[in-house]
């Protein structure tokens, strides 16, 4: 474009030109050096592809899983999930191993229960997850833009009620549903309330202000939270009740168990509610909560497990199990779930997600008890399998041998 | 009333001692800023944050590579995006428009440089995400692309009518069209200006967060499929930032050290460039 | 020497078409570029105006005034969203104001010309830093100094006053107003240096010449001049205030309520959209979010032309600033 006479005219000078040109052309090479080097990184820390019964591992073949080979065959190699904060710490770790065990990427982004039911019923995402059950409403809304929405349980987790105060340690603290109940509510506004130090014989409370710490996205833990508090105080199930968002009387909002275990863990005074690995992976402390036969309950994988024995999983598998009325179960406990349509429109995604929610609740499972999660109890796997089995690729089932 | 000289002059005094002092404080507070997050920074800053992808919560370990490359990627789509519309816009301005089309284009151009980004952002969500499905790079960049849009009219405006009139007159007067002597005088005389227009709104634009919350969302790997979501330095240090993991803190700061030094490096190439323009029309 | 190789060896007639034909290109590409412009911003305020429909049918003006923010029973109203952008607005808009004109004033008339160049280069070059970062900054650091130095020597000394009796969490409308203010200084400093700068020097003369002090030439002649400019650069400062999201996001507690006190957490609009946006479930929850936004954008399109009416006639404000 540039004719060397105007140049003259304008003082613009020929080699300004190179030089920019030169600058470019290094911006260039540097972005492409940049992208190799990662991708370089990627294969070499991907060891096997996805290979089918190759390996020389002769006892235990780790490429099938029960039945059914771990990698998806014809399968896409990647896969858009949103959703639940709650088990994200255990889905990055599922993530990062089926990557490296299949080469498919999960995305999955812990935007908050309520966003996870939100894109799934928009179709922006393969998969959405939930800590809360589809609402009769957003049930309709699903359906009506997918067809029948399956509630695939994953794992079940505590909801620890987490505080930072000065000199009471973790499990010190003893808290019961009502009680809590009014924290939240905002009629328990300090410390050294007497119905906390009623319920705290011998721990000295300082006479601060409680900074409730909420979440101010939409949440699966709120609802197992919120949950629990209606079943135990009149006052909140005809105030502010249960959902995945609701109207909070009081307190500070912060978004994702993330914000909330953040916040927590920034605030002096605070109290907040988490799933029980951040608390752990955090070192935050957290109470014992009182249960429904009267004992007061650590948050722990037992109390957990404890929670959701004795009850009939229904084939699809929505249920709750906060308040369970075994004496050694953990009060707010809650199951989360993948939800997913039941036809899979894109087959190769489907495919996908069937081998891979599949390898999850089998080998996936003993990710879970690391990070204090409870592995699915053999009825309730049992009932996944049957949901997974039900995802539909093209006419054919997702899962394929 | 009369006052005395030497109580007017303490008065004045008083006046131009607190003005002093208020320069100082605000420069020590944002100096302050800046070096606090260059110290945090380039202490956690290591050779995993450029090579690695994020380990899972509460591992350790773990880089920024996915955002590295979400962020280049958008930045430069929105920047091609962007710029070109930005600039014939300003030429239209500078060189064709009658005054009240251009005061009329100079109008909508400083409205949507008002947008709050966060509407910016609501805005590609209806028009793309909804539209296509799902979450992509491309969103993100079309929403950057907007907010750069508007700085680039503007500013190329301005800098196209620093070039003297008598250069398009000379031009014009040797017989070529008016199209040949926009492209081959005024444009090149105004170089240096519009390439400082360009490297502001992409300075910006690296640093924008609340418009690629709801449109680029964000990946934990690394993805050079722009139709994909995508992560981006701003939004790695937002949620890392809001997270309860020391790890992701650390993390945190050495992004923002490295943002902030891409944002300075590009503000201070832009102030060079606008320095040569100076020189190119004299 | 000119280089006329693109029309030679073509006759009179065929030249002129395709020359005429080339600016017709060009020209067409220029209009479309501007209609570009346009149509974007049309479609804004289109698509906006559509996503909001639910909430404006259901709610219609209740919504501005509606105080209950349920998600459960899908009532929505903004008046928290709206009170609480403008209070943290506004503080942060008196922290920042007397600092920017003072370091203004000091910039341009005061300061000696070699600390000129480097001082407002400096304050430019922060008004360039991304809000996310001013928001890591602000809860790592300014959080922190807020719940143990401000608030206690605040609450403890001025108690009395609503404004100051609350929780003392750091976190909450104070902090945002602060981040605020250290977002909105450069700008505010910036655009008030240019309106000083543009005063003519024959006003400071004439003072001078009266035998006035250099306090009084500032308050009696330049001053007074320049107030136009002055407000308008403020306003400016009041837009950026209201539409900043993300450092605001950070520090502001995120609590929907209507309260006196600055250190209690609350929402602006921006804060709000930010944080319940992605993760609303129903269509009426994210119409009402849509319709925040649209409010929010009319509201700062509205300050934004206030204060360009007013700076405009004496300076050029720089098209670059951040929001």
């Amino acid at each position: 474009m540039q004719l060397r006479g105007f140049n003259l005219l304008t003082g613009v000078k020929r080699r300004a030109w190179l030089l920019r040109l030169a600058v470019l052309a290094v911006m260039a090479v540097a972005l492409f050096l940049a992208a190799c080097e990662d991708d370089d990184e990627e294969t070499t820390s991907s060891p096997t592809g996805t290979g089918t019964a190759s390996s020389p591992v002769a006892t235990d073949d780790p490429n099938v899983v029960a039945g059914y080979p771990r990698c998806a065959p014809g399968g896409s190699n990647s896969l858009a999930g949103a959703g639940a904060t709650f088990p994200n710490p255990l889905y990055t770790k599922w993530i990062d191993e089926y990557k490296r065990a299949c080469n498919v990427e999960v995305n999955y982004q812990s935007i908050g229960s309520g966003g996870g039911i939100r894109q799934i019923t928009e179709k922006t995402v393969n998969f959405g997850a939930s800590d809360g059950v589809l609402t009769d409403a957003q049930e309709q809304a699903a359906v009506a833009a997918g067809g029948s929405i399956m509630h695939i349980a994953m794992t079940s987790g505590a909801v620890a009620v987490i505080y930072n105060l000065q000199g009471v340690q973790s499990g010190q603290l003893k808290l019961d549903g009502p009680t809590l109940a009014d924290i939240y509510l905002g009629n328990i506004t300090k410390w050294n309330d007497a119905k906390i130090v009623a319920l705290n014989p011998g721990v000295s409370l300082p006479n601060a202000d409680i900074a409730v710490v909420h979440r101010s996205d939409g949440s699966g833990t709120t609802f197992i939270f919120a949950n629990y508090l209606s079943k135990v105080s009149p006052a909140w199930q005809s105030g502010p009740g249960f959902a995945t968002s609701v109207q909070w009387p009081t307190g500070l909002g912060a978004a994702g168990n993330e914000g909330v275990a953040g916040q927590v863990r920034q605030l002096p005074g605070s109290i907040g509610y988490a799933e029980l690995a951040y608390a752990h992976q955090n070192n935050l402390a957290f109470a014992q909560m009182k249960n429904k036969s009267g004992a007061y309950v650590t948050p722990t994988l037992e109390a957990t497990t404890a929670a959701a024995a004795g009850v009939t999983i229904p084939a699809h598998m929505k249920i709750l199990i906060t308040d369970s009325s075994n004496a050694a179960a953990y009060p707010i406990s809650g199951f989360t779930w993948i939800l997913a349509y039941q036809n899979q429109e894109d087959a190769s995604k489907g495919k996908a997600l069937a081998h891979y929610l599949w390898w999850a609740i089998h080998n996936g499972q003993s990710f879970a008890t690391d990070l204090d999660y409870a592995p699915l109890a053999p009825d309730a796997a049992k009932a996944a399998e049957n949901q997974i089995l039900k995802l539909q690729c093209g006419g054919a089932a997702c899962l394929t041998k | 009333m009369i006052r005395s000289y030497d109580f007017r002059r303490a008065w004045s005094q008083t006046f131009v001692v607190l003005a002093a002092l208020s320069a100082a404080l605000c420069v020590a507070i944002l100096f302050y800023m800046v070096s606090y997050v260059f110290v945090q920074g380039i202490s956690y800053i290591n050779l995993d944050f450029f090579t690695k992808s994020p380990a899972p919560l509460g591992e350790s370990g773990g880089g920024a590579v996915p955002s590295l490359i979400g962020s280049l990627l958008m930045l430069g789509l929105a920047t091609v995006l962007g710029v070109p519309v930005g600039l014939g816009v300003g030429i239209l301005v500078a060189e064709y428009a009658s005054p009240r089309l251009g005061a009329a284009i100079r109008f909508v151009a400083d409205v949507l440089a008002g947008v709050p980004s966060i509407v910016i952002g609501i805005f590609v969500f209806e028009l793309i995400v909804v539209r296509q499905g799902h979450f992509s790079g491309w969103a993100g960049s079309v929403a950057l692309a907007i907010i750069m849009l508007p700085i680039v009219a503007r500013a190329s405006e301005e800098m196209l009518k620093l070039v003297p009139i008598s250069q398009r007159e000379a031009a014009l007067a040797l017989g070529i069209t008016r199209w040949r002597s926009i492209t081959n005088v005024v444009l090149p005389a105004a170089m240096g200006g519009l390439m400082t227009a360009a490297l502001l709104a992409t300075a910006r634009a690296a640093g924008e967060t609340a418009p690629l919350l709801f449109t680029s969302l964000g990946n934990r790997f690394t993805t050079t499929n722009i139709n994909e979501p995508m992560d981006s330095l701003p939004v790695h240090i937002y949620r890392y930032a809001i997270g309860p993991y020391d790890q992701w803190h650390q993390e945190a700061w050495a992004s923002a050290f490295f943002l902030i030094m891409i944002v300075l490096l590009i503000n201070v190439l832009a102030r060079w460039a606008a320095g040569r323009q100076r020189g190119g029309t004299r | 020497m000119l280089n006329f190789k693109l029309v030679s060896g073509r006759t009179a007639a065929g030249r002129t078409n395709r020359l005429a034909m080339g600016d017709w290109f060009f020209r067409s590409a220029m209009y479309a570029c501007g209609l570009a412009l346009l149509a974007v911003t049309a479609l804004l305020v289109v698509e906006l105006a559509r996503g909001a429909r639910p909430s404006i049918v259901e709610f219609g003006f209740g919504f501005l005034g509606g105080t209950t923010w349920d998600p459960v029973r899908e009532i929505f109203g903004a008046l928290p969203l709206v009170y609480g952008t403008i209070l943290a607005s506004l503080v942060g808009l008196l922290i920042a104001v007397p600092v920017s004109i003072g370091t203004a004033i000091f910039l341009a008339e005061l300061s000696p010309q070699w600390l000129r160049r480097p001082a407002s280069a400096l304050i430019e070059v922060i008004a360039a830093i991304p809000s996310v970062i001013l928001g890591l900054w602000g809860l790592f650091v300014l959080v922190p100094i807020v719940r143990e130095v401000v608030q206690p020597v605040l609450g403890d000394n001025l108690g009395f006053i609503p404004l100051f009796d609350g929780p003392r969490f750091g976190v909450g409308v104070l902090s945002a107003g602060l981040i605020l203010a250290i977002m909105i200084v450069p700008i505010v400093t910036a655009v008030i240096r240019d309106v000083l700068l543009a005063v003519p020097n024959s006003q400071r003369e004439a003072m001078l010449a009266l035998g006035a002090t250099r306090w009084e030439v500032i308050s009696e002649a330049v001053i007074p001049y320049a107030r136009s400019g002055m407000v308008g650069a403020i306003i400016l400062g009041l837009g950026r205030a209201m539409g900043e999201t993300m450092a605001v996001t950070m520090v502001i507690g995120n609590g929907f309520q209507i309260t006196p006190s600055l250190f209690e957490p609350t929402h602006t609009i921006a804060s709000a959209i930010a944080s319940e946006f992605a993760e609303a479930t129903t269509e009426l929850y994210i119409a009402a979010l849509i319709e925040a936004a649209l409010i929010l954008m009319v509201i700062s399109l509205l300050v934004n032309i206030i204060a360009r009416l007013l700076v405009g006639t004496l300076v050029r404000i720089p098209s670059t600033v951040r929001e």
